[in-house]
Formats: C-alpha cells, sequence, structure tokens
C-alpha cells in the first residue's frame, strides 16, 4: 500500500503565545509535530509494519519544517515531500491546491492527516486536499481496520461512535483515541537523515495565480482580555458552598 | 448593501438544533435586509419550517431523499453544492458541528470558495464582514474576511446571540442528483455521557487528576445532571483511564467556551487552560491554593473536592427546586 501523511509544524503546546506588531512572534518557540498528526504518522507505521507499505510524508511550510519531517522519517516514515514556502498568506485555500498539484500523480492508495492543527484550528486543508485529488474523505478516525481494500472506520461524532466503510484509496482525519504515537528511536533519528526528502517550489507546481491567491485574510490577532482577579471563598465549608450558589445566581447570573 | 444568506440548518433526535437558531440570527444580521433562506436536509416536518421562519428564514428549501436521511460527505456535498448553485446566496452559514466541520471544507473545496471555520463572532464593519474566532485552541484570537468569492463560515455553537424575527416561511421543494455514493454508515454507536454534548452545553463539569478514579467521575455527573450540563475532563484523567478521551478538554482535546466551567480537581496546565479560559465564568475546586487554575478561576474554593462536590450537588438541588 501506498500511503501519505501530511502533516504541519506547530508551536509546542507548552509555548505562551506573543504579539508582536499584529504578528504571533516566532522567537524562541520550540516547534513540535502537530500532535493530531502523529496519530496519522503512527497508524501509517503501524500498516507498514503490520501489511507492508510505503510511506511518504508531506508538509507544506517555510525551511525550520524540515524538522517535523525528520522526526516522522525517524519515526518510520519512508520519504518526505517538503513544499517549501515562507508566504504566511496562503489559506486553506490555497495550501490544499498546493497538496493536490504535488502529488496528483503518485497514486496514494491511503492519505491520512491530523483531524486538525492546534494551532490554526479551523480543520479544513485535509478535506479540501481529499476533494482536490477526488477522493472521499473520513474525518475524526478513532479506529481504522483492513478487509482487502475494503476499511471499516470508526469515526468520532461528537461523543458517539459511527462505523462507516470506505474502499480505497480514500483520506482520513485522525482523531486523538485512533493509537499510542511512538517515540522515535535513536537508530531511527540516525536513519532518518538519510532518507530522501524532495524540496519542491510553489513555482514548480504549475499552478495558476488565481489557485496560489488566498480567499481569506488575516485582519488582526489579539490576546484574550486579562482576567481580573478571582474570588477565593473562605469560612466553613459548607457556607462557602451556599456562597458560592449565591454568587452564580445574582452575581454571574449563569445558573 | 444587503446580502442573500443560505443557513444550512440541521436537526438531531428530531429537533432542530439551537446553533441552528444562532446562524439563522447572525444571518439576519448579515442580510442587510436582503433574504435569508434555510436548508433542511433529510426527514423534516412542518413545524420544523416553522420554526425556522420564526428566527427569521423566510425561505426554507426542503431535500428530503432517502439519500439524505442518514449524513454522509458525499450526498451532503452533492445536494448543496446543488443548492448553491441555484440559490447563489452570497454568504452561507453552518454549525461548526460534527457535520459542518466534515462537509463544509469539502463543499468549500468543490465550489472553490473560502472557508473562515469555527467562528465565535461576525460583525460588520466599514462594510466588511469580519469574522472572530480562536487560533492556538484559545490563546489568541484573529479576525478574519473574505478577499474573494462567497462567503461561507461555520458557527460554534454557543456563541451567538439568538434573535426572534417571525415571518411565514414558504417550504420549496429541491431535488439534487445524488449519485456515486463511497462511503456506508453502517451503524451509530451512541456513547455520549447524559445525553449533553459538551460543544453544546452551557454548563460543564470538568474533571482531572485529582478525582482519582471513574467512580470520582460520577460525582461530577450527578452535579452536572442537577445543572443540565455535561462532564468534561483534562488530559491527566483521560491519560489516567478514568474516562474518555471524547471528553478531554484542552490543546489537544475539545475548546470550549460554556457560561459556566467547574473545574475540579484540576491543576490547570497550559494545555487545559488553552481549551476552556474562554468560558463565561469559571470555578475552580482544588486542594492546592497555589494551583495555576484559580489565576483563571473567577471563584475558587480551596478544598476537598470529594466535600466540596457533593454538598454543592445538594446546595444546587435544593436552590433549584426553591426557584422551580
Amino acid at each position: 500500500m501506498n500511503i501519505l501523511v501530511l502533516i504541519k509544524q506547530t508551536f509546542d503546546t507548552e509555548e505562551k503565545i506573543v504579539i508582536q506588531n499584529g504578528k504571533i512572534s516566532e522567537d524562541g518557540v520550540e516547534f513540535i509535530i502537530n500532535p493530531y498528526d502523529e496519530y496519522a504518522i503512527e497508524e501509517a507505521i503501524r500498516i507498514k509494519e503490520e501489511q507492508g507499505a510505503n510511506v511518504t510524508v508531506l508538509t507544506v511550510g517555510p525551511a525550520r519544517a524540515e524538522n517535523a519531517l525528520r522526526t516522522a522519517l525517524a519515526m518510520g516514515a519512508d520519504q518526505a515531500i517538503q513544499i517549501e514556502t515562507e508566504d504566511e498568506e496562503l489559506d486553506e485555500y490555497s495550501i490544499a491546491k498546493l497538496i493536490a498539484a504535488a502529488v496528483k500523480d503518485k497514486a496514494f492508495d491511503l492519505i491520512l492527516g491530523g483531524y486538525m492543527a492546534i494551532d490554526s484550528g479551523s480543520g479544513q486543508v485535509a478535506v479540501r486536499a481529499a476533494e482536490e485529488l477526488g477522493i472521499p474523505h473520513v474525518s475524526a478516525v478513532t479506529k481504522l481496520s483492513w478487509k482487502g481494500s475494503k476499511a471499516t472506520v470508526e469515526r468520532d461524532v461528537e461523543g458517539d461512535v459511527e462505523i462507516v466503510e470506505v474502499n480505497l484509496p480514500f483520506l482520513a482525519t485522525t482523531q486523538q483515541g485512533l493509537n499510542e504515537p511512538r517515540y522515535p528511536s535513536l537508530p531511527g533519528l540516525m536513519k532518518a537523515k538519510k532518507k530522501p526528502l524532495e524540496r519542491v517550489a510553489v513555482a514548480d507546481l504549475g499552478l495558476a495565480q488565481e489557485e496560489l491567491e488566498a480567499k481569506t485574510e488575516i485582519r488582526e490577532q489579539f490576546l484574550p482580555a486579562k482576567k481580573q482577579g478571582g474570588k477565593i471563598l473562605s469560612g466553613e465549608l459548607a457556607q462557602q458552598v451556599s456562597e458560592l450558589v449565591q454568587l452564580l445566581r445574582h452575581e454571574a447570573k449563569v445558573v | 448593501m444587503s446580502n442573500k444568506v443560505l443557513v444550512m440548518a440541521e436537526s438531531r433526535e428530531g429537533k432542530i438544533r439551537h446553533v441552528t437558531f444562532e446562524a439563522l440570527s447572525a444571518a439576519q444580521q448579515l442580510s442587510g435586509g436582503g433574504e435569508v433562506a434555510a436548508a433542511l436536509l433529510g426527514n423534516h416536518s412542518e413545524d420544523h419550517v416553522r420554526e425556522l421562519g420564526k428566527y427569521g428564514a423566510s425561505k426554507v428549501y426542503v431535500l428530503d431523499q432517502p439519500e439524505l436521511s442518514v449524513y454522509t460527505a458525499d450526498a451532503y456535498t452533492q445536494a448543496l453544492c446543488q443548492l448553491l448553485e441555484h440559490e447563489q446566496a452570497n454568504v452561507v452559514l453552518m454549525g461548526h458541528t460534527a457535520i459542518g466541520r466534515d462537509v463544509a471544507p469539502r463543499i468549500a473545496g468543490r465550489m472553490g470558495m473560502g472557508l473562515i471555520s469555527d467562528c465565535v463572532n461576525v460583525a460588520v464593519e466599514a462594510g466588511e464582514i469580519l469574522f472572530t474566532r480562536l487560533i492556538y485552541s484559545g490563546k489568541a484570537f484573529q479576525k478574519k474576511t473574505f478577499k474573494h468569492g462567497r462567503i461561507f463560515a461555520t458557527l460554534r455553537p454557543n456563541n451567538f446571540p439568538v434573535a426572534e424575527k417571525p415571518v411565514d416561511a414558504q417550504t420549496v421543494r429541491f431535488e439534487p442528483v445524488i449519485k456515486d455514493l463511497r462511503t456506508v454508515v453502517r451503524e451509530t454507536v451512541r456513547k455520549a455521557v447524559g445525553g449533553v454534548d459538551l460543544s453544546e452545553a452551557k454548563i460543564i463539569v470538568s474533571g482531572g487528576r485529582g478525582v482519582k478514579s471513574a467512580d470520582g467521575f460520577k460525582l461530577l455527573q450527578e452535579l452536572a445532571d442537577v445543572l443540565c450540563g455535561a462532564v468534561g475532563a483534562s488530559r491527566g484523567a483521560c491519560d489516567a483511564g478514568y474516562c474518555d478521551y471524547s471528553l478531554q478538554i484542552g490543546q489537544t482535546g475539545k475548546v470550549v467556551t460554556p457560561d459556566l466551567y467547574i473545574a475540579c480537581g484540576i491543576s490547570g496546565a497550559i494545555q487545559h487552560l488553552a481549551g476552556m479560559s474562554n468560558s463565561k465564568v469559571i470555578v475552580a475546586v482544588n486542594k492546592d491554593p497555589d494551583a495555576p487554575i484559580f489565576q483563571v478561576a473567577d471563584y475558587g474554593i480551596v478544598g476537598d473536592l470529594f466535600e466540596v462536590i457533593p454538598l454543592l450537588t445538594q446546595e444546587f438541588k435544593k436552590y433549584l427546586a426553591a426557584n422551580e
């Protein structure tokens, strides 16, 4: 099986957000693979180990995103593609066009990608890529099982589980609960340095100008208003509890 | 400037979901006097049409082919894209629900449209429609707008004010051509606890490692039941196996914005705070007075949750009974 995994490099979840001149600052920030994409990489490697497969990882991003690809290679992916761009104005529409243009001739049987990225949180690119490539998608997948070229997929639907059948080729977005991603091993990290990584320039993808042009744009980015210091209650516990109920009712007016 | 707005209505267990009324209310705001229409896919009743009219939908497209009775991305995409070709609305809204987040990017892709997803606010400033959304799981916000083409957005449930604007909704049957469906839904297994979905709950009672066991979560469920709320959890509690990952709130779980968030035995790691700190009112119950959760809490009780929560449940029961 020929598997493609779409990944994104994101801020470490520990990072605080700093805004400078209206932009999110990357100074001193640690980067990781988007946690939802780790489930996708892990699932691809498990399929490879269980039934044999060739696993390609792909990202769209600036030079630093190579680290995310190397980590995925160290986990066990076979090769990587980086569509290199520093363009911050690309949106989900244009990024999906780039991905589709880069892989349309490669005949992947299965495409996996995280259910959303923890930075932009929009959850669009993978599904849009499936549409561009003319294959079905199944989103928020928590279990994948196989019978030949037919997959039975469990997906998370607001806490319920929906069981869906679909034939290859298709795209699945991976949700927490699918698997427990491995850490790259030391030998894995050594091998990753030598695995093939193909760099693709946006200009080489043969897209028309209007396909590269974002449909949406960011006007402003800002931090949430700082909270006023809260009220820590005191006194007898029973008294605190009844005071809390009164406060929620009359001051906060939420019950 | 007036806009023609189309809202994809959504129902669950025979009832129109609240987020549909939120979307219709936002649609009134954006229409500037233009037509507001709704699309009702799958099984429906006359009551549904009337209800949509109550919130300003003057036209309700009814698409009730058997292929649309159970949601699939393929069938809904085909149906809604054909409706969009026919209707020519320049603003399209739907809820950021399991269906909205699954189908909206697919429709946007097929129609070559931009999409701003998971919006928590919308405003018209200097003739431009600006959508506000959370980024970095709530650590920051952004405002986005459209440069080209139709305006298409999914709205996060429970964030938009609902305004009635009763009109007589006209029913229009629309029959799209639906073919070549590639996915088959075999079964839906109900797992959601307590019947109130986390993403739509107005009140969430959430537990962390301090809850200590799956049994401990029963105390939280009792409080949630009294308040008609839902139970959530921190990653720590999910990792420890006290509850299902579908309940996880935080940067790698759900991002929630309820009216009231009661954090029990949650220390408040930055990843958890990201997922809940935009709740309107936060209550923290924790034994450790230095727990970071108190920094985002509006009200805090320093104490043992196993004593506090049952007392709180009793107190709310008494209070709600007295104010029935």
